[in-house]
């Protein structure tokens, strides 16, 4: 590899805003077709990697390593594994299709477009960067566009939901930058790779204090806080319905496409390979909360009726399931690893993180649409019929739907079920609890299904519904044909990120 | 022409090709949807005979197919295709009674806009049902299982517009759902024990001794052999799916279907999905039967299940004066019958009477849905009457058909089949009461059966549609006619003196004399309750829509419960509805009050620490030099005192817990 690959993924996007705020005079299409290219770079660069990657290495690949501030042994550090690549395709399938999603947009799309191709950047960064001042310096630096783009573009609410998106999001970080500062103390350095190795042999427990000792204790609580807000887990989520709900369609299709993923990946990436003693000793309790955001999320997602929290809620429930395989996961390690079990959860939760990608993206995007088609209306009661009406969108969006609810068939159904094979492995009981999380997704689901889409024509559908047309298709197209293809071929994904998986689940003897 | 397992996924492939042809063509292309089903069907059709002679030519042995689907860890998760008589009969009813539907439906649904849609749910039904039966692993089984739920949820609410259907279609897939997450459960389970899902692997496979053995040879919880506990589990999803007590509600709803739907899914085909999916798992339901130490045998429960349901749907069906609902409490009752087969033990006799009963109650909904079709949909039978005169096909095949369910003895298939069950149930070596409560079912079924044909099809029209009804066209009355052929001949494959049937499915299967006396007993229970029903709705014809029920009068506190179908439905709504209602405003106050509290709170702490924090700072520590720089602060301290927003003084203490998590680590971690 002589191309810095990894570096023109994360900054062709940022390089593109910074385009964007320069060219003043562009006319809209200008700024449409080059910003939809720039977003689209995203997914060309992730092809191309994919089709060089080699699933059976473990470690990072195309790694970009110089040092950076060598007095405190920063360095900028990309690196790729199968984790961060289906991620960076995530990124690359739902940034340009929200990108055209925005479209609709007239004020101000410059900026628009510009604070977009930055919070791609910036969560691409995340997904690649393996030393903590880079990946922190990107984990933060997404926080601004987005704030912006709720803020100016959002609902009536917007101003509100965007100022606790931020205080809330940036509250978690702050422990977040405290416990990598006190593990830099204590090591000397923050590769995230070198301090999983620390943690393996033993190193991190000798300089820290071991499992219970009251720095040890901080710091993991520190970057657990600081994750946990960001993902979020219940009951850290308060901040997440009304910011989504809140949001301007496209931008609730990334926060929830991608930008939900960064703290399942900082889990994985961050949390649990540094700290495994510290997670172990609080898996249980942890699980408690993460069912608790897959049954009360669901359940919360049954109450609402403003239909954007409703599929907020119901991210809230998707992402607990990855949450929960991991804590199942790491709350078994033990001298007897049931490995095939926790290959399983894991391999779950990575396809659970990109299929909810896909399936929420859709859902927001579907609801946008409504709200588009009625005058921004978007309660559960102000439609009807409105499969009568267009029946191409209720086709696409019914698809999207039994996605989101796990049918077989579709993509979401793998993930779910190697979740639950591995949690049953695990912890039994957590999994039956899971169960009426199931349960009720599926109803809330089919409720919005039956009173928007379902009965006579009534309330906002009355004065006309035009279906699908023109570029609608090219976002909603593009992610029912994925959810088709991944729900039947499954190892499309399962390939690029089984043997990391199986490396994972077979470290995972503790002492 | 043989089918081999590895060419199975064929049959279902077909259908499916259907429906993605059927999903892209627009309405206008009626023709090319409806050709494209039925082509695919009829393919699927013949494929299955050829499946049947592949797996007639050794029945004992199960042929399999098995394939990677995905890698996981070590290994990879597999799926498979299995060729067995088991597999191979209901293929070949499936595609069968599907192919008569289907032309059926060509007639049925001619007017309506949607044609093509309809051909195109029909077929991802087929795909997906026939795609369930030939599953090797329990993996694809449940997929199936689930999309024939979609395809079931689709069908059932395909005149969306009416808020009933769409209503009707939302309550069949979550409590069928309830059930199937029991059926997860008891999947992942056995796939946590075993290590496989597949049926049958050489040796290996979840249905084969070694797998069977070590799962009746551990104990669970409340002292239950896992075998049991995972096959109560299963049993769940068969519960739900095949409308069993208690979950036997969405059943009569699913009405609000098409009627050819009614009789393809909800009564011939998908219905019986669960019954097929005990059979196929049987001997996982049997490994404990030979334990004598556990609580309760899996099967046992099983036979308890089928013989309330049984008598439950005939109860209700009595008092119901819907077309549609007398023959969906009816199926209801009928699947109960397998499943009581199933329990005490002869899945052949279950599988038998599935056969049987796919084709005559195909036939007898069919037949409902000529005459819902010839009376303007009018499905009320104290509407109708005297329909025997202008419809004469109709009335014939429809009183072939109920002959067949009532069990009228020696020419009828229903006769056979049920026999066998009753010989069954009575052999059961644990309880006889299935037996008992099945009889009084066999009395009640010929009751019912007896006042719907005498209100429906004797006496005089008692409305303008039934006046105006008459003969529908021959792609209508053709496949009745073909279905009652088949309610007739079908019953001599399965005879005690030619077990054709019985023995090609289990190849151990004993036929066994005697139980002449039974026989004589079912048939005058079966005289007993035709002639009480000719009593009472044949000698006195109804006159009037409007009269009450001759039984109504005589006992109209029960009528009225049986009318409301013993309050189940009012029941969930008082209970399950509520708890569920209740769950979602618990999740929603902890939302608002709970956890949203916590947040405000620890605002009002983040801003009193971030004023002491502030004092601390501007008096302790930059005392001196605030007061030489007083002058310049004032205004700035003005500014923030306007800043009224609670993140300001939350992030004052994020400020403070940064100072203070510091602190801790320099003195404490730091070393």
């Amino acid at each position: 590899m002589n191309a810095p690959l990894l570096s023109l993924i994360v900054l062709v996007p940022i390089a593109g805003a910074a385009l964007l705020g320069l060219l003043r005079q562009a006319q809209p299409g200008t700024v449409r077709s080059l910003s939809l290219g720039l977003s689209l770079s995203t997914l060309a660069f992730g092809l191309f990697a994919l089709r060089h990657f080699d699933p059976a290495v473990t470690g990072p690949q195309f790694v970009e390593r110089h040092v950076w501030i060598g007095a405190l042994n920063v360095h900028y550090y990309l690196g790729l594994d199968g984790m961060s690549l289906l991620l960076v395709l995530l990124t690359g399938i739902v940034s340009p299709l929200a990108l055209i999603a925005s479209w609709r947009i007239a004020e101000n799309a410059r900026l628009f477009a510009a604070l977009f191709l930055g919070l791609q950047g910036a969560a691409l960064g995340v997904f690649l960067a393996l030393d903590f001042v880079h990946w922190f310096l990107f984990w933060e630096l997404s926080l601004v566009p987005a704030f912006f783009l709720i803020k100016l573009w959002g609902g009536p609410g917007a101003g509100r939901a965007a100022y606790q998106f931020f205080v809330y999001t940036m509250g978690g970080s702050a422990f977040l930058l405290v416990g990598f500062a006190a593990l830099f103390v204590a090591t000397g350095t923050l590769d995230f790779l070198q301090l999983a190795q620390l943690a393996r042999d033993g190193t991190l427990a000798a300089k820290l204090g071991p499992v219970g000792s009251p720095a040890a204790t901080f710091v993991f609580l520190g970057v657990l806080l600081g994750l946990a807000v960001k993902v979020p887990l219940w009951p850290f989520h308060t901040w997440l319905p009304s910011a989504y709900a809140e949001a301007p369609a496209p931008v609730s299709m990334f926060l929830t496409g991608v930008m939900s993923k960064m703290g399942v990946y900082g889990f994985l990436r961050l949390l649990w390979p540094i700290f495994p003693a510290q997670l172990h000793a609080v898996a249980t309790p942890l699980l408690w909360l993460a069912l608790g955001g897959v049954v009360f999320g669901a359940y919360a997602a049954l109450r609402q009726t403003d239909l954007k929290r409703m599929i907020a809620y119901s991210s809230l429930n998707h992402l607990s399931y990855c949450l929960l395989a991991l804590f199942a996961v790491a709350s078994a390690a033990g001298p007897k690893p049931a490995a095939e079990a926790a290959a399983s959860a894991l391999s779950g939760a990575l396809l659970q993180v990109f299929n909810h990608g896909l399936s929420a993206a859709a859902l927001f995007y579907a609801v946008g649409l409504l709200e588009a088609r009625s005058g921004g209306k978007r309660g559960i009661g102000d439609f009807g019929g409105v499969r009568t009406a267009a029946p191409i969108f209720a086709g696409l969006t019914g698809i999207a739907l039994f996605s989101s609810l796990g049918l077989p068939g579709l993509n979401g159904f793998v993930g779910e079920f190697l979740i639950f094979r591995g949690v049953f492995g695990l912890a039994p009981w957590a999994a039956a609890v899971a169960c009426f999380g199931l349960l009720a997704t599926a109803i809330f689901l089919l409720t919005f299904w039956q009173r928007v889409f379902h009965g006579p024509k009534a309330g906002a559908t009355l004065a006309g519904f035009p279906d699908v047309r023109g570029l609608e298709y090219a976002v909603l197209v593009p992610l029912v044909a994925l959810m088709i293809i991944l729900g039947l071929l499954p190892q499309l994904l399962a390939g690029l990120v089984n043997p990391l998986v199986s490396a994972w689940a077979g470290q995972l003897v503790l002492p | 022409m043989s089918l081999s397992a590895s060419q199975l996924w064929l049959i279902p492939a077909l259908p499916l090709l259907a429906a993605a042809i059927g999903a892209l063509t627009p309405r206008g292309g009626k023709k090319l949807a409806a050709g494209a089903a039925l082509v695919a069907l009829a393919g699927a059709f013949l494929l299955s005979c050829g499946a049947l002679v592949g797996a007639l030519a050794d029945p004992s042995r199960h042929l399999v197919h098995n394939f990677a689907w995905f890698d996981l860890g070590a290994g990879t998760v597999r799926l498979g295709f299995l060729l067995d008589p088991l597999t191979a009969l209901m293929c070949t009813m499936v595609t069968f009674v599907g192919l008569l539907i289907f032309i059926f439906s060509t007639g049925y649904m001619h007017e309506d806009a949607n044609f093509t849609r309809f051909f195109c749910f029909l077929s991802l039904f087929a795909a997906a049902m026939l795609g369930l039966l030939v599953a090797n692993s329990l993996l694809l089984l449940f997929i199936c299982w689930e999309l024939v739920g979609v395809a079931s949820y689709l069908l059932i609410g395909f005149w969306f517009h009416k808020p009933e259907a769409a209503a009707a279609a939302k309550k069949a897939f979550i409590t069928t759902r309830i059930g199937d997450l029991g059926l997860l459960l008891g999947m992942l389970w056995l796939y946590d024990a075993t290590g496989s899902l597949l049926f049958f692997d050489g040796g290996k496979g979840v249905l084969e001794s070694a797998a069977l053995a070590s799962l009746a040879g551990q104990v669970t919880a409340g002292g239950l052999a896992v075998s049991t506990a995972i096959g109560l589990l299963i049993l769940c999803g068969a519960v739900g799916k095949s409308g069993q007590f208690p979950l036997h509600v969405w059943l009569p709803d699913a009405m609000e279907g098409p009627t050819p739907v009614s009789a393809l899914i909800h009564a011939a085909t998908m219905v019986a999905a669960g019954v097929f999916l005990i059979a196929r798992v049987y001997p996982l339901m049997a490994a404990d039967q030979a334990l004598a130490a556990v609580p309760v045998h899996a099967l046992s429960v099983v036979a308890f299940i089928g013989a309330i349901t049984a008598l439950l749907g005939a109860v209700i069906a009595v008092a119901q004066n819907d077309l549609k609902r007398i023959l969906a409490f009816s199926t209801v009752s009928q699947l109960g019958y397998m499943m009581l087969a199933l329990g005490v033990g002869s899945w052949v006799a279950a599988i038998f009477h599935l056969l049987t009963h796919a084709f005559f109650k195909a036939l007898l909904f069919l037949g409902a849905g000529s005459v819902i079709h010839a009376a303007h949909h009018e499905q009320d039978i104290r509407q109708l009457g005297g329909l025997r005169g202008p419809m004469k096909v109709t009335f014939i095949t429809f009183a072939i058909g109920t002959m067949a369910l009532a069990g009228v003895p020696f020419l009828f298939s229903g006769f056979w089949s049920k026999e066998a069950i009753l010989h069954a149930a009575h052999g059961w070596s644990v309880s006889h009461l299935p037996f008992y409560i099945a009889l009084v079912a066999v009395v009640l079924t010929a009751f019912y059966m007896t006042r719907l044909v005498m209100q429906a099809f004797f006496g005089r029209p008692r409305s303008h549609a039934a006046e105006h009804a008459h003969e529908n066209s021959a792609v209508m009355t053709g496949p009745l006619v073909l279905l009652a052929l088949c309610a007739i001949l079908l019953g001599f494959l399965g005879t005690p003196y030619w077990p054709w049937l019985q023995r090609t499915l289990d190849p151990t299967f004993k036929a066994d004399a005697g139980g002449a006396g039974l026989m004589v007993l079912s048939i005058v229970l079966v005289a007993f309750g035709l002639g009480i029903g000719w009593a009472i709705y044949g000698r006195n014809a109804r006159t009037s829509a409007t009269a009450p029920d001759p039984l109504e009068v005589r006992a109209p506190g029960v009528w009225a419960a049986l009318g409301d179908r013993l309050g189940f439905d009012a029941f969930y709504a008082a209970t399950v509805f509520k708890l569920n209602a209740g769950a979602a405003a618990l999740a929603d106050a902890l939302d608002r009050y709970v956890w949203g509290g916590a947040i405000r709170l620890l605002t009002r702490l983040g801003e009193f620490a971030g004023v002491v924090h502030r004092e601390t700072d501007e008096d302790v520590l930059n005392g001196g030099f605030d007061a030489a720089s007083r002058g310049l602060r004032s205004g700035g301290d003005s500014y923030s005192k306007a800043q009224t927003g609670d993140a300001h003084g939350y992030l004052r203490a994020v400020g403070l817990g940064f100072v203070v998590i510091v602190l801790v680590v320099m003195l404490g971690g730091g070393r």
